[in-house]
């Protein structure tokens, strides 16, 4: 197949000069055609980046246009508008919901080269063989289906993949410790009348009533059968504990974009709220003091992939199949563990970061240098260590995956309600 | 908009718009052909932009939605959900109330520049100046102009740092931002100028003779406000009152940052119900922010005919 043209490198890496050889004609032919190949990519703006479209160009020819959108718009435009993209960058939990729409095809793992790689979340659930699997929407499963054109999704490993995970994370709270001056350990801190009038969270009702079920249980106040899946009765005790504090004035603002957070955070409006990781960064480098609080009840955790819209078929398809080895390759999964992502393949990744990169965002150890974003900002100093340890202790400790429960409609409804109050 | 009220404001010619209007009194068959002709494209444009979008508005909000579909059946279920719900009652409330509130504010303030602008500066060409620096914040976009209130009015802001330093407050003034105040400053600060613009105009309109009557006769500089300035500008309010009214109950935008998320008003709730794909929900809401606005204005109007403006 004219898929060849990625993979030459590796055959010739490995040393297999026979097979190389005759390899090596098809992608000439490949070569001329596939730069007119455009691929439409969109997704949301964590993962969608200039730097991985430019590095497409180079490395495999073609042209990658990305999109950036909100995960609203992200969810709308997957379920409504297949032929608006080739490429689709979505969450777990918008799968889910995506997914029986039948816009997307499967994947078929033995195209994936290291498909054996792939950390065990994404597979089989469990980091490590004893794991717990989290509460949630967890990855692995709606990560499979049956078969080609499956629409329901697979217990197991089937051999056809719904997305390739790209990109992933462990959340928790983001606190100002130079403002708080005392150990924060738990979610319940949020709404600790200590800090009334200096707290937030997120306005995106999906991850926010997880952030909320989160403190609702560490306060012992609703026992959840599953987070992820809320029944009516908890979803109305846990907007009542959070309505209650909002009426008692426990929140500064709400934030709804990236930008909102880091400002209320940097700003000292807020000194506890549901923070993202890069946002966390982008406050520390402004030269103002902020944590990514790992807390004893463990994550909230998300994660991402690409999927193919069911339409992309022939020369296309190959260059998405293209596209997706390059991808867990490592130099993109390098890129964003370098601003505090984790990928999908560590160790491919590992060949694109220095030692101390790697030993500061994977390994949890101390910064043997200053520590740089890809784009050059300065997120660490020497000596300094990453918020929550290694790799194992923050994705070991998640205690929910996001989730899009069977209740979401009444869920939202009773999110607007949360906002008029 | 603006700059065709301003022209004519400043060129003091009302009834150009009559003129331009032609008298068909006596007409045949044949100018009604023509007249018609003339009509349709304005007609089709109004149309296809308007009537049709409305229309499909009201439509969609019949119809039933789950998570990813939308089911073209004949239901009052958004209605019904809309009408059950109290947070629909206090959120129309919290509407009227910014609306009510920005829209006393503007006038207070719209009246005073204009009769300042009218009455006090004498120089056409200072009346220009003036005018033209009142638009000078429109150069920007209006989200920036919201969005800098921020960092002014935060709890470490500009505002807050030099009331402590002058010593009139002790602690940080929470209620500066994200509060009923701050979204209520950011519409006057947005609005303002849809009030003074066309009470402005009007109280350009106004022939001096009637002041210099009433002075005449007796009356005092605030005998004359009251009897002569203000009947006499009152198109001018309710047409800048009809802006500023239909503004504020259409924003969510503004709603949104200057309260941090946690008041709501209807344009809110619209957004909200856009943004987790809920149309037909979106629609009726829509539909029923529509009828009221429009019973609005049909009360406004009531009052004054503002086709003595035109």
């Amino acid at each position: 197949m004219a898929k060849v043209g990625y993979t030459r490198r590796s055959l010739l890496k490995s040393g297999a000069a026979a097979v190389a050889a005759t390899a090596l004609p098809a992608p000439m032919i490949w070569a001329q055609e596939i730069k007119n190949i455009t691929l439409r990519q969109f997704g949301t703006g964590v993962s969608n980046l200039n730097d991985v479209a430019q590095k497409v160009k180079e490395d495999l020819g073609f042209t990658l246009e990305m999109t950036a959108l909100d995960s609203d718009s992200v969810t709308q435009r997957a379920a409504t508008q297949p032929d608006s993209f080739d490429i689709a960058d979505i969450e777990y939990w918008i799968c889910k919901k995506v997914w029986p729409t039948g816009n997307l095809q499967a994947m078929d793992t033995s195209k994936i080269a290291n498909y054996d790689k792939i950390v065990g979340i994404f597979r089989d659930g469990k980091l490590t063989p004893e794991s717990v699997i989290a509460q949630g929407t967890a990855p692995h499963s709606v990560g499979f289906v049956e078969g080609p054109d499956g629409t329901t999704f697979a217990d197991s490993e089937t051999g056809w993949m719904t997305l390739i995970p790209t990109i992933y994370n462990a959340d928790t709270l983001g606190i100002r410790p130079d403002l708080i001056g005392r150990p924060i350990e738990s979610w319940t801190e949020l709404l600790n009348p200590e800090f009334k009038g200096k707290a937030s969270i997120l306005d995106i009702s999906s991850i926010g009533i997880m952030d909320m079920a989160m403190v609702c249980e560490a306060m012992g106040e609703v026992q959840y059968g599953d987070k992820g899946n809320m029944t009516k009765e908890e979803i109305d005790k846990t907007m009542a504990i959070f309505t209650e504090a909002k009426q008692n004035g426990q929140f500064r603002a709400f934030w709804k974009t990236f930008d909102e957070s880091v400002n209320l955070m940097s700003s000292g409006e807020v000194v506890i709220q549901s923070m993202w990781s890069p946002a966390i960064t982008a406050v520390k480098s402004r030269g103002i003091p902020c944590v990514y609080q790992p807390l004893k009840e463990g994550y909230r955790s998300w994660g991402g992939g690409i999927g193919l819209s069911k339409s992309l078929s022939g020369m296309e398809l190959d260059a998405a199949y293209d596209y997706i080895n390059w991808y867990l390759s490592g130099w993109v999964g390098g890129y964003l563990m370098r601003q505090g992502y984790y990928s999908a393949v560590p160790e491919t990744s590992k060949e694109f970061m220095s030692e101390n990169e790697w030993g500061y965002w994977f390994e949890g150890k101390e910064a043997t240098d200053v520590i740089t974003s890809p784009t050059g900002d300065t997120l660490a100093q020497a000596g300094e260590v990453r918020d929550g340890g290694d790799f194992y202790s923050r994705m070991g400790a998640v205690a929910c995956w996001n989730a899009v429960m069977d209740e979401n409609q009444y869920m939202v409804r009773k999110w607007n309600e949360f906002i008029a109050a | 908009m603006t700059e065709t009220l301003t022209d004519r404001a400043i060129s003091g010619a009302p009834g150009d718009v009559a003129a331009a209007r032609p008298a068909r009194r006596g007409a045949g068959i044949g100018a009604n052909v023509g007249g018609w002709l003339q009509a349709a494209p304005l007609t089709l444009v109004l149309l296809a932009f308007l009537v049709a979008p409305i229309a499909m508005i009201v439509t969609v909000s019949f119809w039933r939605a789950t998570e990813f579909s939308i089911i073209p059946a004949f239901s009052f279920e958004n209605y019904e959900f809309l009408f059950g719900s109290d947070v629909t009652y206090r959120v129309f409330f919290a509407t009227f109330k910014y609306a009510s509130i920005t829209w006393a504010v503007t006038l207070a303030i719209g009246f005073t520049v204009a009769y300042f602008l009218a009455f006090h500066i004498r120089s056409q060409t200072m009346q220009i100046a003036l005018f033209l620096l009142c638009t000078i914040p429109f150069w920007t976009s209006n989200i920036i102009r919201m969005i800098s209130w921020i960092p002014f009015l935060g709890r470490n802001g500009i505002a807050n740092q030099t009331l402590i330093d002058w010593g009139v407050i002790d602690q940080p003034l929470e209620w500066l931002l994200y509060s009923d105040f701050a979204v209520i400053l950011a519409f006057v600060h947005l609005y303002t100028l849809f009030m003074v613009v066309p009470v402005f105009n009007t109280m350009m309109r106004i022939d001096k003779s009637l002041l210099e009557a009433a002075r005449d006769n007796g009356a005092s500089g605030l005998q004359t406000l009251v009897h002569v300035i203000l009947p006499l500008t009152k198109p001018g309010i309710m047409i800048g009152t009809i802006f500023v009214v239909t503004l504020v109950m259409g924003d969510f935008i503004t709603v949104r940052f200057m309260s941090g998320s946690q008041k709501a008003n209807v344009g809110r709730l619209i957004s909200n119900d856009i943004g987790l794909l809920q149309y037909p929900s979106a629609a009726a809401t829509a539909v029923v922010l529509l009828c009221t606005v429009l019973i609005v204005i049909g009360i406004l109007l009531r009052f004054v005919n503002i086709r003595k403006e035109l």
